[in-house]
């Protein structure tokens, strides 16, 4: 069932929204979570709205939550830097429970990344005071309702890095 | 080119129990003529946000009327947003931008293409359901009943009089913000 590249089935991560009711995603695809595309534009419980820049990702988020939309961010990291402003004056500001699925590129779990994105990521969050939680393989997934728990528990927002090692 | 004071309440009196977005310089006229500022969502910072926020707002809530007043030089730094908008053709949405050609609250320097891009053209190729631009008031005046009524999105350029922002930084710090309003409203549409 796994993708063999990531051993992360995109069916898993579907499945956890629909446990936490998960009505809206905005994206913008990347190379670390392109995956999971087709399964989340076909299911017809999800909406998926895509979007140009990934800044526009939380201010959208923040309309949809405030209409009553349960709803996912999903960035790669690199669009994560990008959005810093909104992270700060909406996402912070505002406490919102808000779930940002990261695609975590130039992640290695065995190694040294050679990759400047991957090395700023956790920093990055760190400087934020942003939780966060690692997920490469469908064993991982429940980490998604953990971190959604969070961040309502919390009136935070609340990261998933989506890690996929690179050969 | 209009007086923007004028243009918001020219705004005010056809918004209806509308939720009104307001940015940046037009943020703080807005507080001046809103007669519900328990509909308003005034977003001072983030600049470029208004219309993502109004966006959101407007697909989950498609029986509510969002009306977004917006800069050019807010625009301009997520202009992206024209896309994003005309993708999802919200028929609920409508984007006013208030195009004066300066960083207002800046210093009024002006802005990259300042009076050369056409904002209403912008909107049209990136797939609003109208567009339209507007000089002078009564023009404005004249339209405004009929283009609040369509179905959107509706993008609408106003050519505003420069006209420099001379708040304080404590003056700006004291402006409506999101951070009261966004909780409230909440509670609105959970109830």
């Amino acid at each position: 069932m796994s993708d063999n590249a990531t051993g992360l089935d995109p069916r898993s991560i579907l499945k956890e929204f629909k446990l936490n009711k998960i009505s809206h995603l905005v994206w913008l695809p990347d190379s670390e979570t392109n995956f999971m595309y087709q399964v989340m534009t076909s299911d017809k419980d999800l909406t998926v709205v895509p979007v140009c820049r990934e800044a526009e990702t939380i201010a959208i988020a923040a309309g949809l939550q405030l209409g009553g939309k349960r709803t996912v961010v999903l960035v790669q990291n690199t669009g994560l830097f990008e959005s810093g402003d909104s992270i700060r004056g909406i996402a912070l500001d505002l406490k919102l429970p808000l779930l940002l699925m990261i695609g975590y590129r130039g992640w290695v779990r065995h190694g040294i990344t050679k990759d400047s994105a991957a090395f700023y990521t956790e920093h990055f969050l760190h400087s934020w005071g942003i939780d966060y939680y690692l997920i490469e393989s469908d064993s991982d997934a429940h980490l998604i309702s953990h971190a959604l728990s969070i961040a309502e528990a919390n009136s935070k927002p609340v990261a998933v890095l989506l890690g996929r090692e690179y050969s | 080119m209009i007086n923007p004071l004028e243009a918001l309440k020219i705004i005010e009196s056809h918004r209806g129990s509308s939720v009104v977005v307001p940015t940046m310089q037009s943020n703080r006229r807005w507080s001046l003529v809103s007669s519900r500022p328990d509909l308003d969502l005034p977003l001072t910072g983030c600049m470029g946000k208004a219309s993502s926020l109004g966006l959101g707002l407007a697909l989950a809530q498609p029986k509510t009327k969002v009306i977004i007043i917006d800069g050019d030089g807010s625009l301009l730094m997520n202009l992206g947003t024209l896309v994003t908008i005309g993708e999802q053709a919200p028929a609920n949405l409508i984007h006013i931008s208030f195009d004066n050609g300066v960083y207002a609250t800046t210093g009024s320097q002006p802005v990259p293409g300042s009076h050369k891009v056409d904002f209403a053209a912008c909107a049209k190729s990136s797939g609003y359901r109208s567009s339209h631009q507007f000089e002078h008031l009564e023009d404005f005046i004249s339209s405004i009943e009929d283009l609040f009524a369509e179905e959107g999105p509706v993008f609408i350029n106003l050519k505003i009089q420069e006209d420099l922002d001379d708040l304080s930084a404590d003056e700006r710090m004291a402006m409506p913000s999101l951070v009261k309003n966004y909780p409230v409203m909440k509670d609105l549409f959970a109830s």
